[in-house]
C-alpha cells in the first residue's frame, strides 16, 4: 500500500479521510502529530488543500487522491479518473439569497441578469447556464455570505454542510444544485500501471 | 546577481502564443538524436516518411469523425476557402493516399515526424503544437495489422531509450458493441460511455444501475470498464464476450514476446479520437503521469475518402516521450 503516494486533503474532509486510512491499514498517526509537515515517506501520504489534489493527480505526483464532488465539478476539465464515492464529507452546492423576497427572481424578472457571489465560478456558470437564466458570476475568495447582505450580488452559489453559516447570516437556500461527498480520484496512467495494487486497495475500501 | 536580474528584466518582451515555445540548441540536440533514432526504425521497417502540408482544406477534416481531435485553428485564403492548421496526421495521409495511391497495391506504409495543432485549455501546459511521430499501415486488416504496428511502436520507443513503457490495448467496439447486445437505449449508451472515456467510475456505476438491466449484465458492465492487467484478462469469458476478444487474443499470439510483455490489455479503454473503429492503444511511462502516445485501428476512415481500405496507426508526442526519457533518467539516478 505505502507504495501508492496519496494526496491527502486538509480541512473538512480530513479527520474522516484519516480514519478511513486507519481502518486502510496505513499508519496515519505521524500525519496526526504533526500539522506543518507536508510529505510523510513512510505512509505515502501527502497533504494539502482539498483544491489542490486533482492538481497533484493529474501530473502523477499523487497516484491516488481524496477530494470533494465540489472541487471536482469545478475542475471538470482535469484528467483524473474517480473510482468510488467514499460517502463521507456530505455537503450541498446550493443558491441562497437573503431571506424574505427572492431578490434573484426579482432581478431576472426585472434586469434580466443575477449577480452571483461564489468561490465556484464555473458550477455557478455552468448551473445558469443549464438552467436557461442570465448571470453575472462574481468570485470572491472567502466569506460568501456577506456579498448579498451588502449588496454586491443578490445570490450567492455556495457549499453547505448544515446550512448553519448560511442561516447566522439571514440567508435562505432557494435552489439545491448538487449533493457533494468524498471522493477518491486516480491518475489514469497509474491506474493502469498499479492496477493490482490499486484494485486491492478498492477491495479492501468496499469491505470497510 | 541583483543588477544582472535586472538587465534581465529590462530587455525586451515580446511574447509567443500560450502553448507554443522556442526550442534551443541543447533541447534540440535531445530532440534530434531521439527522433532520429526513431526515424531510422520506421525506415527499416518499411514505413516511407512523408510530409504533407500543415494548412489543409477545412472540409478535409468534415468528412470524418474527428471528436477529440479538432482543428482549433482556421484561416481564411486569398479565394475565401477556409483553411485549418491539421490537428493530426492520420487525416492527411488517409486524403494523400486516396488521391496519390489510387491504383497502388496495399499494404501500404508510411511514416511521419510532423507538427500537430490542438486547441488547449488555458493554464495547463498543453502544447498547441504538437510534434508527432507515428506511422500509419493502410491495407492490413485485423489482428495482423495492429500486432505489426505494435511491433513498430515498441521497436520506436526501445530506439528512443525508454526502459520502462507500457503499452495499454484495448478495443473501441468492445463496450459499445455489449452495450448493443443488452439493448441499452442509444441515449444511454453514449451516457455511459462518455463517463467510460471521462475515467468517472462513480458516474458508470450510477447510469448502469438505473438501467435495471438482469444482475449479470450490470455485473459484467461493471466489471468490465475496470478490467485491465495481463493476458489472463482474455480469459474466463463466456459466449459472445469470449468471441468478442478473440482479437486481441490474436494480436497477443502474433507480437513477438519482448512485446507482448509491454502489453496491459484494457477491456475499458475506449476510443480518443472518433474515428477508432477496433483496436485502441495508449502509451504509458511510470516516469510521467500522462500518456506519450496513442494510436488505433481505423477502418472506416480511408473509405470516407474513396479509398476503402482497413488501416491502423498510433503517433507518439515527442515532448512528452522527452519528458518521460528525463523522468527514468532521474529515476534510475
Amino acid at each position: 500500500m505505502s507504495e501508492l503516494r496519496i494526496a491527502v486533503p486538509r480541512g473538512a474532509l480530513f479527520t474522516d479521510t484519516l480514519a478511513l486510512l486507519d481502518r486502510l491499514g496505513l499508519d496515519t498517526r505521524e500525519v496526526r502529530d504533526n500539522d506543518r509537515k507536508l510529505l510523510f515517506e513512510g505512509s505515502g501520504i501527502i497533504t494539502m488543500r482539498p483544491s489542490d489534489v486533482p492538481t497533484y493527480v493529474e501530473a502523477g505526483a499523487a497516484d491516488l487522491g481524496i477530494t470533494g464532488k465540489d472541487v471536482l465539478m469545478e475542475q471538470s476539465e482535469r484528467e483524473v479518473y474517480e473510482l468510488v464515492d467514499l460517502g463521507y464529507g456530505r455537503c450541498r452546492m446550493v443558491l441562497a439569497t437573503v431571506a424574505g423576497e427572492d431578490r434573484a427572481a426579482e432581478a431576472l424578472r426585472r434586469l434580466g441578469v443575477v449577480r452571483i457571489a461564489t468561490k465556484y465560478p464555473r458550477i455557478a456558470a455552468r448551473h445558469f447556464l443549464e438552467t436557461g437564466r442570465q448571470a453575472e458570476i462574481v468570485e470572491v475568495k472567502g466569506s460568501v455570505e456577506l456579498a448579498p447582505l451588502t449588496g454586491l450580488v443578490e445570490a450567492i452559489v455556495d457549499l453547505t454542510a448544515t446550512g448553519t453559516t448560511l442561516r447566522e447570516n439571514g440567508l435562505v437556500i432557494r435552489e439545491e444544485i448538487a449533493v457533494c461527498t468524498a471522493r477518491l480520484i486516480a491518475n489514469p496512467v497509474a491506474h493502469k500501471l498499479r492496477a493490482a495494487t490499486i484494485d486491492r486497495l478498492l477491495e479492501r475500501i468496499h469491505a470497510v | 546577481v541583483s543588477a544582472n536580474r535586472a538587465a534581465q528584466r529590462s530587455s525586451a518582451i515580446h511574447r509567443i502564443p500560450s502553448g507554443t515555445r522556442d526550442v534551443l540548441p541543447d533541447e534540440m540536440r535531445e530532440l534530434r538524436a531521439m527522433t532520429d533514432r526513431i526515424r531510422s526504425v520506421f525506415d527499416g521497417a518499411g514505413y516511407g516518411e512523408v510530409y504533407t502540408p500543415a494548412l489543409e482544406y477545412e472540409q478535409t477534416f468534415q468528412r470524418v469523425d474527428i471528436v477529440g481531435a479538432q482543428p482549433a485553428y482556421r484561416v481564411f485564403d486569398e479565394h475565401g476557402s477556409v483553411l485549418v492548421l491539421r490537428p493530426d496526421m492520420t487525416v492527411p495521409i488517409a486524403r494523400l493516399v486516396a488521391t496519390r495511391y489510387t491504383h497502388a497495391e496495399p499494404p501500404l506504409r508510411f511514416s511521419y515526424v510532423a507538427h500537430a495543432y490542438r486547441g488547449v485549455r488555458p493554464q495547463r501546459g498543453q502544447s498547441r503544437e504538437l510534434l508527432q511521430a507515428g506511422v500509419e499501415l493502410i491495407g492490413s486488416p485485423g489482428a495482423p495489422g495492429t500486432a505489426e504496428v505494435l511491433g513498430v511502436l515498441c521497436a520506436a520507443l526501445d530506439a528512443a531509450g525508454l526502459q520502462n513503457y507500457r503499452v495499454g490495448l484495448g478495443d473501441a467496439s468492445l463496450y459499445p458493441s455489449l452495450l448493443e447486445a443488452m439493448d441499452v437505449a442509444v441515449d444511454r449508451r453514449e451516457l455511459i460511455l462518455a463517463e467510460l472515456a471521462a475515467g468517472n467510475f462513480v458516474g458508470v456505476d450510477r447510469e448502469i444501475h438505473a438501467l435495471d438491466l438482469p444482475p449479470a449484465d450490470s455485473e459484467l458492465l461493471l466489471r468490465l470498464a475496470r478490467t485491465r492487467g495481463g493476458p489472463d484478462v482474455l480469459e474466463g469469458l463466456e459466449g459472445a464476450l469470449h468471441d468478442a476478444l478473440g482479437g486481441m487474443r490474436e494480436v497477443h499470439r502474433r507480437v513477438p514476446p519482448q512485446v507482448a510483455e509491454r502489453i496491459i490489455f484494457d477491456l475499458g479503454l475506449v476510443r480518443s479520437i472518433g474515428y477508432y473503429t477496433g483496436a485502441v492503444f495508449q502509451v504509458y511511462d511510470p516516469a510521467y503521469g500522462v500518456p506519450i502516445g496513442s494510436g488505433g485501428r481505423y477502418d472506416e476512415l480511408l473509405g470516407a475518402f474513396g479509398r476503402p481500405l482497413p488501416a491502423v496507426g498510433f503517433a507518439l508526442n515527442v515532448e512528452r516521450l522527452h519528458i518521460a526519457l528525463t523522468g527514468e533518467e532521474r529515476l534510475g539516478r
